[in-house]
């Protein structure tokens, strides 16, 4: 098995067994979307209208809350030592445990999306766009909190913080991500402009995210 | 093979932990490094390690891949054990033999030689402390790797155990390995090179990464 | 005393075990004859064959909820008489409470696409069968969240006792924040009177859910006993190797 191979299977194993966040992420997912009614009242032309906004928001959060312990786990009990001294450049190792996150969070979110879709009366094109917004969008979600994360480890704090560092920066994604999902059910701008922007934004951050996070894992050198 | 230091230096923080380190071990020897709690024993075998940086000094390899940097050469035996609960055993090892690029590697045999044969298939949250300390020492000999760095490696070790370890440290040195071992007892290696850390920097207890330095 | 002897899970074993296929085949007789009348019972002159969705959508409403009375009464159990079964029994109802809440919600979905021509409307009963649903599956995340039963049973069974006490205020507050925003939709399921050609077959098939459920928590029981064994024989062979 190659190292990279090692740290996928390994982080995907640990987030489906006991103390894993595979699903809390999915069941953090569907509370948020079924507080908003709470807050908004239950008229479905309402709902249904910023159906797309709303699950768009659950899914950020979401996202990003199930990454406090990617890095936090390894450095408590010294696997990241061990990690950073494997032959494996850092940026890759953190790219693949970025990916292992994606499959076990992001991914199971996508998959919940238009079963909760239902609750807002999200009728077929705004689900078929809401699945295809938050396909090309989520990697963006976790490659940009991938950075928060391993900041989030070196100052040895984790929850609260990381969320405050990383959702700023989530904001083009949220924007356009919406924009998208809004477009394929009517309004003034062509669905293909801010989708083409957020898988951009998805690749960019692909790019760049795991150099940031693992620069910041190498200050752990300290 | 060849691993030397030169005035090597140590600072965390504003603090200085020690400085003028120096010493010199080839293949087949050993260094056990003494010294009170906080004199710096963990930190240096971190800098060894690659995992706290270089305050002063140097720290070189004659030998050895010349495309690999020290710790890319090292396994490290600090006090945590790297181990996750909820995999199994054999899965713990398998990720790491696996990280280390160590091939098809037999998991069995290093397995059997920690005395963690038949427990294979058990969840690694249900060992005992000694047996986890034992299945990171299954690592070393999973995955061939010329220099130890191991901090106090007897720690949670019972007696037999220890001998164990003793025969593994001897066996790596006959067969051209380098170990650099912090300890406060006797880890049954005769005729291993001596280092004390007892510099004037260290008034703190506190130091390195495991708090015990 | 019979429940004393109960207390022993060897004895709950042998008698769990003999109990369960005697169970499930009244189960089954049950439902055979609760399908026939359902089958048999007239359409509704609105609703027409869809009102049979009623048959699944109200045992499991009904069953969602003894779930959380079984848990309840368990986290009882396991807080103040320290039952050594209790904690089982909450483990194992979790996932069955929350399989028959689901039907009632996935049921009452179905049966709302052509009645209202959506999938779901926040109708104030529905609403509470999510919320309900919900908290199922946050106790369940606890118990899956350590790996030592005894230390997830405590903390499962004082969420399981504050949701007993939440749930009726979450019932209140959920109808009053539906009557706040009626206007636009005023639905209710199942009309306003059941007419005994309906009602007869629809307690004959609660009550075969209901024994379905009674096999499912004894076999679960009986599973998760079996587990915590094989889980207390593997800590064994880990400290026998030493």
């Amino acid at each position: 098995m190659t190292p990279l191979a090692a740290i996928l299977v390994r982080d995907m194993r640990l987030s489906v067994r006991v103390g894993g966040g595979a699903l809390m992420g999915v069941l953090f997912f569907v509370t948020v979307v079924t507080l908003m009614p709470f807050a908004l009242g239950p008229d479905l032309v309402l709902l249904k209208r910023i159906g797309p906004a709303i699950l768009w928001l659950a899914a950020l959060l979401a996202s990003l809350l199930a990454l406090d312990r990617l890095f936090a786990a390894d450095h408590d009990d010294g696997s990241l030592d061990l990690i950073l001294m494997g032959r494996m450049p850092l940026e890759l190792v953190v790219a693949a445990k970025a990916l292992a996150h994606w499959l076990t969070t992001g991914l199971p979110l996508i998959v919940a999306a238009p079963l909760i879709g239902l609750l807002l009366d999200l009728d077929a094109p705004a689900e078929g766009a809401l699945v295809l917004t938050l396909i090309a969008g989520t990697p963006a979600l976790t490659f940009i909190g991938l950075v928060g994360a391993a900041i989030a480890v070196t100052l040895r704090r984790g929850g609260l913080l990381l969320a405050v560092i990383v959702l700023p920066l989530t904001v083009p994604v949220l924007i356009f991500g919406v924009a998208a999902a809004n477009a394929a059910v009517g309004g003034t701008v062509p669905f293909g402009t801010p989708f083409t922007v957020l898988c951009a934004l998805s690749l960019a951050s692909s790019a760049v995210g795991p150099f940031a996070a693992a620069a910041a894992l190498r200050q752990e050198m300290e | 093979m060849r691993l030397a230091a030169v005035d090597l230096a140590c600072r965390r923080g504003a603090r200085d932990v020690f400085a003028g380190v120096s010493f010199a071990v080839a293949s087949g020897e050993a260094l056990t490094i003494r010294g009170r709690n906080g004199a710096g024993k963990s930190s240096l075998l971190r800098q060894v390690a690659g995992l706290v940086r270089i305050a002063g000094g140097q720290l070189t390899i004659e030998g050895g891949d010349p495309e690999l940097t020290i710790g890319e050469q090292a396994h490290y035996l600090g006090h945590q054990d790297a181990l996750k609960s909820s995999l199994s055993v054999a899965e713990n090892l398998r990720f790491w033999a696996g990280f280390f690029d160590a091939g098809s590697t037999d998991l069995e045999k290093p397995l059997t030689a920690v005395g963690l044969g038949g427990l294979a298939d058990l969840p690694a949250a249900y060992l005992s402390a000694g047996q986890r300390r034992r299945l990171s020492i299954a690592r070393l000999l999973a995955v061939k790797r010329p220099i130890w760095l191991l901090d106090e490696p007897t720690s949670t070790l019972d007696q037999p155990a220890q001998e164990r370890l003793a025969e593994f440290m001897r066996s790596h040195l006959t067969g051209g390995g380098l170990i650099l071992v912090a300890t406060h007892g006797d880890v049954g290696l005769d005729g291993a090179q001596e280092l004390r850390l007892d510099s004037s920097f260290s008034r703190s207890s506190e130091c390195g990464h495991g708090g015990d330095g | 005393m019979a429940i004393i002897n109960l207390a022993n899970p060897s004895r709950f074993l042998a008698l769990a075990t003999r109990t369960i296929p005697w169970l499930g085949g009244l189960t089954l007789l049950v439902f055979a004859f609760a399908i026939n009348q359902a089958m048999s019972a007239p359409d509704d002159y609105q609703q027409g064959a869809t009102v049979k969705i009623m048959f699944l959508h109200v045992p499991g409403a009904w069953l969602g909820m003894l779930g959380w009375l079984v848990m309840t009464v368990a986290a009882l159990g396991t807080l103040v008489w320290r039952h050594p079964l209790a904690d089982v029994v909450a483990k194992a109802a979790a996932p069955i409470g929350a399989a028959f809440t689901l039907m009632c919600l996935v049921t009452g979905s179905l049966w709302g696409r052509p009645m209202w021509g959506t999938y779901w409307v926040w109708d104030a009963r529905l609403t509470s069968m999510l919320v309900l649903f919900l908290l199922y599956l946050g106790v369940i995340a606890v118990w899956r969240t350590v790996e030592d039963p005894s230390r997830a049973a405590r903390a499962a069974a004082i969420l399981a006792l504050v949701g007993a006490l939440d749930l009726p205020i979450i019932k209140f507050s959920v109808d009053w924040w539906n009557t706040l925003h009626q206007g636009s939709s005023i639905f209710r399921m199942g009309g306003p009177t059941i007419d005994p050609s309906i009602l007869i077959p629809l307690l004959i098939m609660a009550l075969a859910f209901t024994l379905l459920f009674a096999t499912l928590l004894l076999a679960a029981t009986r599973n998760e006993i079996l587990r915590r064994r094989v889980r207390a024989m593997r800590l064994m062979q880990a400290s026998a190797a030493a």
